[in-house]
């Protein structure tokens, strides 16, 4: 069934894999992906770190080269895909074109999570989320000016470090009692809060949003408990909802993400979803899990690619995600949900690298490794393989 | 023009065109090189792009930094010659570079 035309909607990191896996495996077809942006796809990680430090240009993002589609004949083509017909097995289009297709992936990727308060549409306020975005605010972002972001996690961080290299004063503002609280331990969050105040971020946590105030721009941030904290810009890093809405439509199965099984197929075994926009039935962790990650779009995407091509390329690999902040490269390796035990190596109250491996009932089940890219390795090695650890030396030092 | 030769675990050999400046990874990826990932973009930060190089290139290719050293030291298939790909950038006296991969990118 490899003849006629793959298609391919959303030409991000999963889309542009699909895309690119697809030929690999042996595609005979026509190869389209229909992206909703004007750029040639590019990587989104540098956006709130290399990129919006004003430390890459945006042909350095390209995901590939626009040679490389040319040359492995996969087209590019810009549109919004607002329809499936499931049963005529073809595409309608905003403009109202149609487009048959052979082999259906959807990589639709995410939105970033809207704020709902008043005054959120004055100029000045920004989500981060495409090139565009981060265009915007960095023809806002001069030197000296006050930056407030609503959103103690990893986007509102690394776009806080960012900003701070920009010569921009910098408050996050966190709803909950602690930063990265949904991803990390404690002693992690302490640690992160800790390098930003050191930095010369003021960190708020338990500070909830009430309302944006201003008037031709926005100039204050309004807390639940009346104080407004002037701002002459404000980036509001909330979260990513995913597009589902595609696939929810055409009936298929969407809990959270679209639904998909280990060969990334959807409700549907002749369509196959990949990236943000999927909730994947995890058998490592018996949930199903729906992973905001490259890699794991990537791991997705060489499924997704094979199954449209009738082969059997089980996702397997372990998820893991990075984040860059100043000089620290964070990288973690699995995910924690469950742990039940903390080992720390090194002192985060102290150090600029240590690791904080998570255990659930005497096995690891994930690593926070900052500045330590040999446990991170090592750890990715005995989570994915289950081997047996031992406590002391995980604690002991490095991994050697 | 030049060319690099990827020698895959089992011995299959893949041949693509140098380009000067781009890193070896790149050129991997956008020759569908198989065995090459580069998952994370060529920022050293996955380890999916482990090259050992070919023993009469070491000298001119230069052997791992400390960045690199760091990621590949854990790595069971690590050899002296090995690299991360996407901290490699071609240079124009590599015409005819010879490079192997690993049976697993981690």
């Amino acid at each position: 069934m490899t003849e006629g035309r793959a298609l391919v909607v959303g030409a991000s990191h999963a889309g542009v894999q699909v895309a690119a896996g697809l030929r690999q495996e042996g595609w005979a077809g026509e190869i389209v992906a229909v992206g909703d942006e004007p750029a040639l796809p590019y990587q989104r990680p540098p956006l709130s770190k290399a990129y919006l430090a004003g430390k890459s240009s945006l042909e350095e993002l390209a995901i590939r080269k626009a040679e490389f589609y040319d040359k492995h004949d996969i087209s590019l083509v810009q549109g919004t895909v607002t329809q499936i017909d499931r049963a005529a097995q073809q595409v309608v289009l905003s403009d109202g074109t149609t487009m048959a297709y052979a082999g259906l992936a959807l990589c639709t990727g995410g939105r970033a999570r809207s704020l709902s308060v008043s005054g959120i549409d004055l100029s000045g306020i920004f989500y981060l989320r495409t090139f565009a975005d981060v265009a915007s605010i960095r023809a806002w972002a001069a030197p000296g000016h006050h930056a407030v972001i609503v959103g103690g996690g990893y986007i509102g961080l690394e776009t806080a470090a960012s900003l701070r290299a920009l010569g921009l004063e910098v408050t996050v503002l966190e709803a909950a009692e602690r930063v990265l609280e949904r991803v990390t331990a404690p002693e992690v969050s302490s640690f992160y809060e800790r390098v930003h105040r050191d930095a010369g971020v003021v960190i708020r946590t338990a500070a909830l949003v009430k309302a944006m105030a201003g008037d031709d721009r926005v100039r204050e941030v309004v807390l639940d408990g009346g104080e407004r904290i002037p701002a002459d810009l404000v980036i509001v890093g909330v979260g990513l909802v995913p597009n589902t809405e595609l696939a929810a439509d055409a009936g298929l199965l969407v809990e959270d993400g679209i639904v998909i099984d280990d060969l990334a197929c959807t409700s549907d075994p002749r369509i196959v979803a990949a990236g943000d926009c999927a909730s994947h039935r995890m058998a490592r962790y018996d949930r199903l899990v729906r992973l905001e990650s490259v890699p794991s779009a990537g791991e997705q995407a060489k499924t997704a690619a094979a199954t449209l091509c009738g082969k059997e390329r089980p996702i397997a690999a372990l998820p893991w995600f990075w984040s860059d902040q100043y000089d620290l490269k964070l990288q973690i390796a699995g995910l924690n949900t469950g742990y039940d035990e903390l080992v720390l190596s090194g002192d985060p109250t102290r150090d600029r690298d240590f690791t904080c491996y998570y255990l659930q009932q005497g096995r690891l089940l994930a690593a926070d490794c900052v500045n330590r890219p040999r446990d991170f390795m090592k750890a990715k090695q005995v989570i994915s393989r289950g081997l047996d650890v031992d406590r002391a030396q995980l604690k002991a030092a490095r991994a050697s | 023009m030049s060319d690099v030769t990827f020698i895959s675990h089992d011995g299959e050999k893949r041949e693509a065109p140098l380009e000067e400046g781009a890193s070896l990874m790149q050129i991997a990826v956008d020759n569908m090189v198989p065995g090459v990932d580069g998952d994370c973009g060529g920022e050293a930060a996955c380890g999916t792009c482990h090259v050992i190089v070919d023993d009469q290139w070491v000298a001119e290719v230069g052997r791992s930094g400390p960045v690199e050293e760091e990621m590949l030291a854990m790595n069971p298939e690590r050899e002296p010659a090995s690299r991360l790909a996407c901290q490699m950038r071609v240079s124009e006296n590599w015409d005819g570079l010879v490079v192997r991969l690993p049976e697993f990118q981690m």
